[in-house]
């Protein structure tokens, strides 16, 4: 027979305040297999721990219910009490008396009776618990980050400072991501290529670090401490270790007139190219759908001219398997497609383009040479109006709900470097609310309205049309209750960011969570921004929500030491609520190794000897390193064999009785 | 908790929620302080695939009014495929109950991711409601369990 003790806790009034905690204990009093029962302020706090351990001592217990939090808040904590107590660990069971009972009811009545049901349903399951002893597992000591934009650049770097191998996975052919398109970076102007490209170089002379680039994960498989992932590493028809990076294949291409993604279409590439000049790793592809060696079979100028025989025109697609310790997502972000915002004029009329097209411009490197020419007639133009808010903070489904948080500072930003260059140009921003909370953010927005004497309007635009060469902005002025069209060159519109499309697919690779934005979940929103929920997975700038580059820089560092924190472990204390088969029941059919995610099941034939029993049996054997205790082998069993230690069978329907009483 | 000719009926139902979205969702609909019914006691599962016909089964037949299942989203399961395998046995499990007299209304899954605290409160109104509606539930009641 257990003797469990009953701890009730008030969490201050969070609990008590609904629920009567003292009732509760008394009530636990009259349950038979409990032999001591006491309710107290803040069970998780130094005293509450030693009350639990003193308890634990004085009254002889075999197991401790604590009705408190989420065992998602504490469970960890009072295993940790047990455990100091001379328990095991697995003795104990939490009744989730504030997030599921007093947080969602007001009748204190009600909330009352229900809390000595959780706790009966609490102290029924342990009465069936059994000591579990973790199992243990190894660590790879290397990281994969998947992104290598500043995020995942940031990241690696951290991690590679602590001495662990880190590899970098990078879809696109360079890193660099886009903070590597920006001008300028607010709220110091800093020149953004003349703080990443040192980083970007910094990756690749690290000899810690591997960079992927022009790759994708494929495949991941594992868990924490022990992923495999597979990468394709996509033809780029030059061969990575031969090329000098000399360029003469670029100028040669005849295939010239390619939109080039790096300046947002705004200029053409050749079809062998570099993204741009500090790219790196320094290597050009070939964008095979626009090169003519490849569509029409004749050309192949580019392997004639390059001195270091690098072009490979029949290269494949190869695949690198490698182990990891930790994966960091770190998949960033892409302004949304504007095609359902019809009225905005994107698209159709030339001369409205969207804030990362701006910024291309702007750039000493970009496609006018850092001029601010309209794209339309290459013209100067005399008054730019840019619009906030595009897609962000909406309500319709072609909206976002969300805000894209960085639009108002880099508006802000580019008002300011557009007066500068041009202070007799005109500039007006329609704007919902501005919002710069930050260090040194007000000031900067400040500087635009009163020194550089930016109009901002407070209001929406409602439509964009041409007319007489001219762009018309159509909005409102809440401020001066009116209605206004605005006579403009050029329109910059602040389009709302949404994690890159390939978040989704990765989220359900690493069976990490994602909101309904795609944005990846945290393991807790305040106490674990940089965690997945699932173990070993970690996150990374904007895949998790929209941020700034000193946000993203100090989440990757954060995330960095995370993995740090994981890789340093020589072994991984495993979950030992895993899956088990009862060899006298089980009569090898094979249904659970089907049903298992992991593999995690194997069949042995071995004599059995039981009661009535002995004989040479095929049965079920579970890896327990490699089970992750879904228990959806449990319920596939036609012969009641297999269970799952922490949520057996039979705690489970106890469970269901105690509720039912 | 019964019903009784002076006071409301107040169903008893029982929720299985996944570790990894729903019961982490039912936590978020009490840290936003979202109200529901006390009528509904959750039960924490490692994944909607360890809920076996046999604990709704056991259920109804020591006295719930009505069963739901809460896991995460198709595509989300934490363990890559469990919700597909309880999507499936409860299609067929429900069936089966309708069949024996109880009603499609009593059970139920659904999907709560993490995010989904409001999705949980508004989901437990609503069942309760329904249940409330349909009445105390007779079928499959083992008389020995019941006062």
């Amino acid at each position: 027979m257990q003797r469990i003790g009953v701890f009730v806790c008030w969490c201050g009034s969070n609990i008590a305040a609904t629920v009567d905690v003292a009732a509760v204990a008394e009530a636990a009093k009259l349950e038979p297999a409990v032999a001591f029962a006491t309710d107290y302020q803040y069970m998780c706090s130094e005293s509450g721990q030693s009350m639990i351990k003193d308890a634990v001592k004085e009254h002889n217990l075999t197991g401790i219910v604590i009705a408190s939090c989420s065992p998602r808040m504490h469970e960890t904590t009072f295993r940790k009490t047990a455990q100091a107590a001379g328990l095991n660990p697995y003795m104990v069971e939490i009744a989730n008396l504030r997030e599921q009972c007093s947080w969602v009811h007001k009748n204190k009545e009600e909330a009352t009776e229900k809390a000595i049901v959780l706790m009966r349903t609490a102290v029924a399951k342990l009465t069936l618990n059994q000591p579990l002893i973790a199992g243990e597992s190894s660590v790879t000591k290397r990281a994969l980050v998947i992104g290598g934009g500043i995020a995942g650049i940031q990241t690696a770097l951290d991690i590679a400072d602590a001495g662990y191998e880190v590899d970098i996975v990078e879809k696109k052919p360079t890193i660099g991501g886009k903070m590597a398109q920006l001008d300028k970076t607010f709220p110091t102007l800093d020149c953004a290529a003349c703080i990443l490209t040192p980083k970007m170089v910094d990756v690749a002379t690290n000899d810690k670090i591997t960079i992927y680039s022009y790759s994708e994960v494929e495949e991941v498989k594992g868990f924490v401490g022990n992923f495999t992932a597979k990468i394709r590493r996509k033809a780029r028809y030059v061969d990575e270790e031969l090329c000098t990076g000399c360029g003469a294949c670029t100028e040669k291409c005849p295939s010239k007139k390619n939109p080039n993604e790096f300046n947002m279409g705004l200029d053409n590439r050749t079809a062998i190219y570099i993204p741009f000049a500090q790219a790196v790793p320094k290597v050009p592809v070939i964008d095979a759908k626009n090169c003519i060696k490849f569509k029409t079979g004749k050309c192949g100028l580019c392997a004639t001219v390059c001195p270091s025989n690098a072009i490979k025109y029949d290269q494949e697609d190869t695949f690198v398997e490698e182990n990891y310790g930790a994966i960091v997502v770190a998949t960033g972000f892409n302004p949304i497609k504007l095609d359902e915002f019809g009225e905005l004029g994107y698209g159709q009329i030339p001369d409205v383009i969207t804030s990362l097209e701006y910024e291309r411009l702007m750039n000493a490197a970009g496609p006018t040479k850092g001029h601010v020419l309209r794209p339309s007639d290459g013209k100067k133009p005399k008054k730019i109006v840019f619009v906030q808010c595009v897609g962000s903070r909406g309500q319709s489904c072609r909206e976002k709900g969300y805000c894209s948080k960085i639009c108002c500072m880099y508006t802000a930003k580019h008002a300011i470097l557009t007066k500068d260059h041009y202070p007799e140009m005109d500039v007006d921003v329609f704007y919902i609310d501005v919002r710069t909370p930050g260090k040194n953010y007000d000031e900067f927005y400040r500087r635009a309205v009163e020194e550089y004497d930016v109009n901002y309007i407070k209001g929406q635009v409602g439509k964009i049309y041409e007319e007489n060469g001219k762009v018309m902005v159509q909005g409102s002025d809440m401020l001066g209750n009116k209605q206004l069209t605005v006579e403009a060159d050029l329109v910059v519109l602040a389009t709302a960011i949404e994690p890159d499309e390939t978040a989704r697919s990765i989220g359900t690779m690493l069976t990490a969570s994602m909101d309904t934005n795609d944005f990846f979940t945290e393991a807790h929103a305040k106490l674990r921004p940089v965690e997945s929920p699932t173990a070993g997975i970690y996150l990374s700038g904007v895949c998790q929500g929209p941020k700034d580059v000193p946000e993203t820089v100090s989440q990757a560092g954060a995330a960095a030491s995370k993995v740090i924190g994981l890789l340093a472990k020589d072994k991984l204390v495993g979950n030992p609520c895993v899956a088990g088969s009862n060899p006298l029941l089980c009569n090898g059919c094979g249904q659970c190794a089907n049903v298992c995610p992991y593999g995690a099941i194997s069949y042995v034939e071995e004599e059995v000897r039981g009661p009535g029993v002995r004989e040479v049996r095929r049965y079920a054997v579970v890896n327990e390193a490699v089970c992750q205790g879904c228990g959806a082998c449990t319920v596939t069993c036609p012969s009641g064999a297999m269970d799952l230690k922490g949520f057996t069978n039979r705690q489970i329907m106890a469970e269901v009785d105690a509720i039912c009483k | 908790m019964q019903v009784n000719e002076n006071k409301e009926f107040r169903p008893r139902i029982v929720a299985f929620c996944c570790n990894w979205c729903s019961y982490v969702g039912a936590d978020l609909a009490g840290s936003s302080r979202m109200e529901y019914p006390a009528d509904v006691k959750i039960i924490r599962v490692p994944c909607s695939c360890r809920v076996n016909p046999m604990f709704i089964l056991r259920a109804f037949e020591r006295g719930a009014d009505g069963v739901i299942l809460c896991g995460c989203h198709p595509g989300d399961c934490h363990y890559s495929t469990g919700n597909y395998y309880a999507r499936r046995r409860m299609t067929m499990l429900f069936s089966m109950l309708d069949y024996l007299g109880i009603e499609k209304e009593r059970t139920r899954v659904e999907w709560v991711s993490a995010a989904e605290g409001a999705k949980f409160a508004a989901t437990m109104n609503e069942f309760i409601d329904t249940v409330k509606n349909l009445g105390e539930n007779r079928k499959l009641r083992d008389l020995r369990c019941k006062e």
